[in-house]
């Protein structure tokens, strides 16, 4: 009778598996998907979404889609612009919201609990709303570089950049830890004669693993997978599209799915191997702060 | 050897000096990722840059899904380049909008041009395209003796109770998912192209052409509530997929065999031609009562407002306009040539060749969409208001609905410079 026995350990054991396996399943099902349908020819791909062959490396198998996308779209160029793209965003914001988090939290100055709140509603702009304006903005702005003082920053890297740095959500994903960070640290770090900013570098920042990877990643994918309008407008230029602009290459009247389903393949290895770099750290973060992607 | 380096020197002091006096013109296109394309239009470039020492052309491509937000976001900014190529419909919007100049060009050049292919606004031309795309009922002739229905003909197209009787027939027969594919997953400019035409054939238009300053009477008239009864009928029948049809479906649908016809556009004639050989066949659209009309006016070439070279992109749209161009473009995408002569040159529009039809089409039952700067959002009311009554939307309300809005925008916009 112990095999029914509902306190029985090793059966819950399997049923908790189980249950887990099959919403694993339910989850990875898209990948599998797609990684089997960019091995397939148009027509197979297509016969074989009707059934499970759909999530089988079965029939006519292989790698005519990769080349025939590598030929279609300079799909090296785009990934090496939207990882530079992205690397060089996150890094900056981790930086400076972090800095703006710690002095929301820390420093005691006039108007930061307003204007923190002032920052907090921006989350709920749509970025759509203030495409234009911003568009308009960067045209005109000046840059320091090579070529002396030039007007405009559009097609380039650094107006995919300079505009994502600073945002809301990695700014109340710090202000969110440090409030949760023991005062006494700071306060033994204040009495021992730390300045604000060896506080921010030797003691604040070295315990804020979690939220650093929470944010690299909630900001990664914001960079990677979801920045299409931006440099549909304000990129003009080949040499500096993005790969999610670069979707758009394999979406002619007659659409090569298995070419799509290669690219899609190609683009999101750098992000999926991120993200399991740092699931732990993530994982972590959320259970601390309450913050779901 | 003192001769031949000189000589050297002197030739490629000449050569790059030559390259150094032309003058940079920027072209924009629609085409990136089809490589086929980017050939026949760099090859047209390099032997434009050759051909003169005035000016050098420098293309730059855009995915098409993107190219329209790109440019006027790229004209607000003041960023336009030289040269632009512009989906026909859109045309008299950029022009009215100011990001386009007129093209100096003469007259004759586009004479024997098929007239859908010429962009005119405000009595000029704007825009000059090197191909036009035609709409046909794509089927089989072996699937049309099956069930004993007539093959129509551009003399003698269905009338609409033929095409419903056929329509009825094959379903009845349950040899198909569907008797007709109509593409409704396709959305977009895919809505008022490949459809208006049929209220157009019922009577009806998305606004109405004398002034284009009211849609009302013409979008939800009684010609129009019948042809939206009609529309409605062919999913409410099970005629036709839905606007969930599955985009990839609709690309294979008609070879696969789940559609018995497939309303499409020439573009994808060539898969249809391997599939089915001289089984194949190519339907002007029904006689809803006005007559039979295709949708016409497709990519097209055109001069920024902001262009410095207004002269030199003028030479660059004129080099293109050589048949070999036209041909060459029409070879490589199936396209329908925008000339008699360039028709004759090409494998696919040649007397006796397997799409030759088209051109007819396109000659007989062309209709621009509204040339109006209103047209840009007429076209997006107009495919909400058919994607809704497919999806059992009241027909009347729908249509007024439609009217209302078109109407308060061509007012919101002093009516559009008419």
């Amino acid at each position: 009778m112990a095999a029914i026995d509902p306190s029985n350990r090793g059966l819950r054991l399997v049923t908790r598996y189980l249950v887990l396996g099959l919403v694993a399943l339910v989850f990875i099902f898209p990948v599998v998907f797609m990684i089997v349908s960019s091995l397939k020819p148009d027509q197979q791909l297509l016969t074989d979404t009707g059934s499970l062959r759909a999530f089988l490396p079965v029939g006519d198998i292989s790698l005519d889609n990769y080349f025939a996308a590598f030929e279609r779209a300079p799909i090296g160029k785009f990934v090496f612009n939207s990882v530079l793209v992205t690397v060089i965003t996150v890094s900056l914001s981790l930086f400076l919201c972090s800095l703006a988090a710690f002095s929301f939290t820390y420093l005691e100055w006039f108007g930061r609990a307003a204007l923190l709140s002032v920052i907090l509603a921006t989350l709920i702009i749509p970025f759509e709303t203030i495409a234009i304006p911003l568009l308009l903005l960067v045209s005109k702005l000046p840059w320091i570089g090579v070529e002396g003082v030039t007007y405009g920053w559009l097609d380039s890297y650094r107006v995919q950049i300079i505009p994502w740095i600073a945002d809301a959500l990695t700014v109340f994903l710090f202000v969110q830890y440090f409030k949760d960070l023991p005062r006494e640290l700071i306060e033994a770090a204040r009495v021992e004669g730390a300045t604000w900013w060896q506080i921010y570098y030797r003691v604040v920042m070295p315990l804020s693993g979690p939220v650093i990877a929470t944010g690299a990643i909630l900001k990664t994918l914001k960079m990677y997978n979801e920045q299409y309008i931006w440099p549909l407008i304000s990129v003009q230029s080949e040499t500096y599209r993005p790969v999610m602009v670069g979707l758009q290459y394999f979406f002619q009247l007659q659409i090569a799915w298995g070419e799509v389903m290669a690219y899609l393949t190609m683009i999101t290895v750098p992000v999926l191997a991120f993200y399991l770099v740092l699931q732990r750290a993530f994982i972590a973060s959320i259970a601390s702060t309450g913050v779901k992607g | 050897m003192k001769l031949t380096i000189s000589g050297a020197i002197v030739a490629y002091a000449a050569v790059s000096g030559a390259a150094l006096a032309q003058t940079e013109l920027a072209l924009w296109y629609h085409g990136a990722g089809n490589e086929e394309e980017a050939a026949v239009l760099n090859g047209a470039i390099e032997d434009f840059n050759n051909a003169q020492g005035d000016w050098t052309v420098v293309v730059e491509s855009f995915p098409q899904i993107a190219y329209n937000d790109s440019v006027v976001a790229a004209a607000l900014a003041g960023n336009l380049p030289d040269i632009l190529d512009i989906d026909g419909p859109v045309m008299p919007n950029w022009a009215w909008s100011g990001y386009l100049q007129p093209l100096q060009v003469d007259e004759t050049l586009v004479s024997n041009f098929l007239p859908s292919t010429v962009g005119r606004w405000d009595g000029e031309i704007y825009s000059v395209g090197l191909w036009d795309a035609a709409v046909a009922i794509m089927t089989r002739q072996s699937t049309l003796d099956k069930y004993g229905i007539r093959v129509p003909t551009l003399e003698e197209p269905w009338s609409l109770e033929e095409f419903n009787a056929a329509l009825e027939t094959i379903k009845a027969s349950g040899d198909f998912d569907y008797p007709l594919d109509l593409g409704t997953a396709w959305t977009g400019e895919w809505y008022p192209y490949a459809f208006s035409p049929f209220l157009q054939s019922f009577g009806g238009d998305i606004v109405n052409r004398d002034d284009y300053q009211s849609a009302d009477g013409v979008l939800n008239g009684d010609a129009a509530i019948a042809f939206g009864e009609w529309w409605q009928s062919l999913f409410a029948n099970d005629y036709a997929p839905g606007t969930s049809q599955d985009p990839a479906v609709r690309d294979t649908g008609l070879i696969d065999g789940k559609y018995a016809m497939s309303w499409n556009g020439n573009w994808a004639a060539t898969p249809v031609l391997d599939a089915f050989g001289d089984d194949t066949l190519f339907l002007p659209a029904p006689d809803f009562g006005n007559g039979s009309t295709i949708g016409a006016g497709s990519w097209q070439f055109g001069i920024s407002a902001t262009s410095a070279h207004p002269d030199g992109a003028a030479a660059f749209i004129e080099h293109l306009m050589q048949d070999k161009y036209t041909a060459a473009f029409s070879d490589t995408l199936g396209l329908v040539p925008a000339t008699p002569t360039a028709a004759a040159q090409s494998k696919y529009y040649a007397e006796g060749a397997p799409m030759e039809v088209f051109y007819g089409l396109s000659e007989a039952q062309a209709l621009v969409r509204p040339v109006t700067p209103g047209y840009v959002v007429a076209a997006k009311v107009f495919e909400k208001a058919l994607s809704d009554i497919a999806n059992g939307g009241d027909v009347i309300d729908t249509l007024d609905a439609a009217v209302d809005e078109i109407d308060a925008d061509i007012a919101k916009n002093g009516g559009y410079g008419h």
